[in-house]
């Protein structure tokens, strides 16, 4: 088995097992972005936990700050801390806060978790990049239902109009928000024509593919002159059968049968 | 006579030249916040969010975590008001190094009228942990008060106006972060004002003098944190404190001042500002004498306080 597949499993335990010890999160959100996140953190990104505050390195914003779960799996399991403190997400004390915080939690870029924010904050860590001429790539993760927010397109459009080719917005198009599906809460599609229109380069793919990921992320660094966003269709749920493609499964932790029964399936991927 | 605004304006260029990390954001208002003059003599550090202003305040957030100083500005009501969320989780919050300097707070921005005319900033921006607000009175204390904020490391509101105001110091005063100005001593009572009422506390204070009445009259330029010694000992030394602000009385200097004291040394505080209402259209000045913002009313109400036996 390829090591990235064995990672982002790693990663899918991380996220049952840190989930079920806090008794509240969201699981969905965090399950289907964990093959983007492998890849981003283990694949394309120039970062070291060594080295985490070093001016030149690449930036990730997870703008769709609910789904921290994948976020701190991967930080840890990259050595920005020990994954033993996982199962403390949630806990009073702990440095693993509900949604990212950038005081308290180290790798963390950007606190987010009020949806739009962390991308027009990423729009302003690009500009950053160009002001002082460097090098850095900033990527940003996005849900689709984010995407009803309206700072959403006054980033983007800031964006496009300061050509931050520096600026990688990945969108989780997993289909589904808290209360059903896009379609049905408030229709964010066509996803394609929408960021086209707003002068961004759009890169289709398949985001549990890891081909089709690490393709797309060279493909956006060799684009001038505009940001790229790669819209990554995804399963909400992605690696838990029961959990996939389920309304039920955005907010709600597992109890300690589900984490069992989620682990043994996870397990057995790997073995 | 000159507007705080245009101070803001002037000092930004001269920071520029002297700092590089300093970034500048507007939102298609450059030429009324004055913020123009940098984006001349800076282009590359100039940014125009244009008529965005929740993405303003998220880029100079984003600006501020790559070690840049960010200036963001645009008027105080939309500054405040339309990204506050924003100024809260991606500023506050992460307590990142962004200025917010929002200029036509208070009614005298005119004609525009109440849509326009920002009378609860500070009680918004009071409310937010990390949050710093400094409230200039005049060209000299503005051009140090920007300068600074630039010094302080985390979030800072400045607030500024659009109508020109008289100057209160001379070149050798000396702004400091924290600290209020006694402008005037007195023992009967003490008028605490901030911004372009200072010029009018002053003035009723002189009024008070001929009815043999001697009002301590004070500053308060840094709204919070806010300089509670000077209060306490105001409050100590002339039993009787009148506020004076171009805001409403709901949150602002005058619920600062009775923040301090009930917990410290209760006496009684009169405020004067905005009574819980908006704004309209008219001339400044109309408006200030409209809303009883005037040395006249000031030193109405500070007689009136005097006279009452405590």
């Amino acid at each position: 088995m390829e090591p990235m597949k064995i990672y982002a499993n790693q990663l899918r335990i991380h996220i049952i097992n840190m989930l079920a010890a806090a008794g509240s999160g969201h699981p969905g959100g965090a399950l289907s972005a964990a093959d983007l996140l492998i890849c981003l953190y283990f694949k394309e990104m120039k970062i070291d936990s060594e080295d985490k505050d070093n001016p030149d390195r690449d930036r990730f914003i997870l703008s769709k700050g609910h789904a921290a779960p994948v976020l701190y799996g991967t930080l840890a399991m990259k050595g920005f801390f020990n994954t033993s403190e996982l199962t403390n997400l949630r806990k009073l004390g702990s440095f693993l806060q509900g949604h990212p915080d950038m005081l308290k939690i180290p790798g963390v870029e950007m606190s987010t978790g009020s949806l739009g924010q962390g991308f027009s904050a990423s729009v302003g860590v690009a500009l950053g990049g160009k002001i002082d001429e460097k090098s850095y790539r900033i990527y940003t993760l996005l849900g689709d239902g984010e995407l009803q927010e309206g700072i959403v397109w006054e980033a983007a459009m800031a964006a496009s109009h300061y050509k931050l080719d520096n600026l990688v917005a990945i969108i989780d198009n997993n289909g589904l928000q808290i209360d059903g599906t896009n379609d049905e809460v408030m229709k964010v599609n066509p996803l394609k024509e929408k960021w086209e229109s707003f002068g961004w380069n759009v890169i289709e793919i398949d985001g549990h593919c890891f081909t089709d990921i690490e393709k797309s992320f060279k493909q956006a660094k060799e684009v001038k002159g505009k940001p790229t966003a790669i819209i990554a269709k995804t399963s909400k749920g992605k690696g838990v059968s029961f959990m996939e493609n389920q309304v039920g499964w955005h907010g709600v932790a597992p109890s300690e049968a589900e984490r069992a029964k989620a682990i043994e399936e996870l397990e057995r991927n790997i073995r | 006579m000159i507007a705080t605004r245009e101070s803001y304006g002037n000092i930004l260029i001269e920071l520029g030249k002297e700092n590089k990390d300093i970034v500048v954001l507007d939102a298609d208002l450059s030429k009324s916040t004055k913020t123009a003059g940098f984006a001349k003599h800076f282009p590359k550090r100039f940014i125009n969010a244009g008529i965005a202003e929740q993405n303003l305040m998220g880029m100079a957030a984003g600006l501020a975590t790559t070690g840049k100083i960010p200036f963001a500005s645009t008027f105080a009501v939309f500054a405040t008001g339309r990204a506050f969320e924003i100024i809260r989780n991606s500023i506050c919050y992460p307590r990142l190094n962004v200025k917010i300097a929002a200029t036509h707070a208070g009614i005298t921005v005119g004609e525009d009228g109440g849509s326009h005319q920002s009378i609860e900033d500070i009680a918004i921006m009071r409310s937010l942990p990390n949050m710093k607000i400094i409230v200039p009175a005049d060209d000299v204390e503005t051009r140090q008060a920007v300068r600074a904020a630039a010094l302080i490391d985390g979030p800072v509101y400045l607030r500024l106006g659009r109508l020109g105001v008289p100057p209160i110091f001379d070149e050798n005063h000396t702004f400091t972060f924290g600290k209020g100005n006694v402008l005037k001593e007195g023992k009967d009572i003490t008028i605490i004002g901030m911004g372009l009422m200072i010029s009018k506390c002053l003035k009723a204070a002189e009024l008070l003098k001929q009815e043999g009445i001697s009002a301590r009259v004070i500053n308060i330029s840094t709204i919070k944190p806010i300089d509670e010694e000077l209060i306490i000992q105001a409050a100590k030394e002339t039993k009787r404190i009148l506020t004076v602000e171009e805001h409403s009385v709901i949150g602002g200097l005058g619920s600062a001042v009775c923040d301090v004291l009930s917990t410290h040394y209760p006496v009684q505080v009169v405020k004067i500002g905005m009574n819980d209402t908006f704004g309209e259209s008219g001339k400044p000045e109309e408006l200030l004498t409209n809303y009883g913002l005037t040395a006249e009313n000031i030193y109405d109400t500070a007689q009136k306080t005097v006279n009452i036996d405590i």
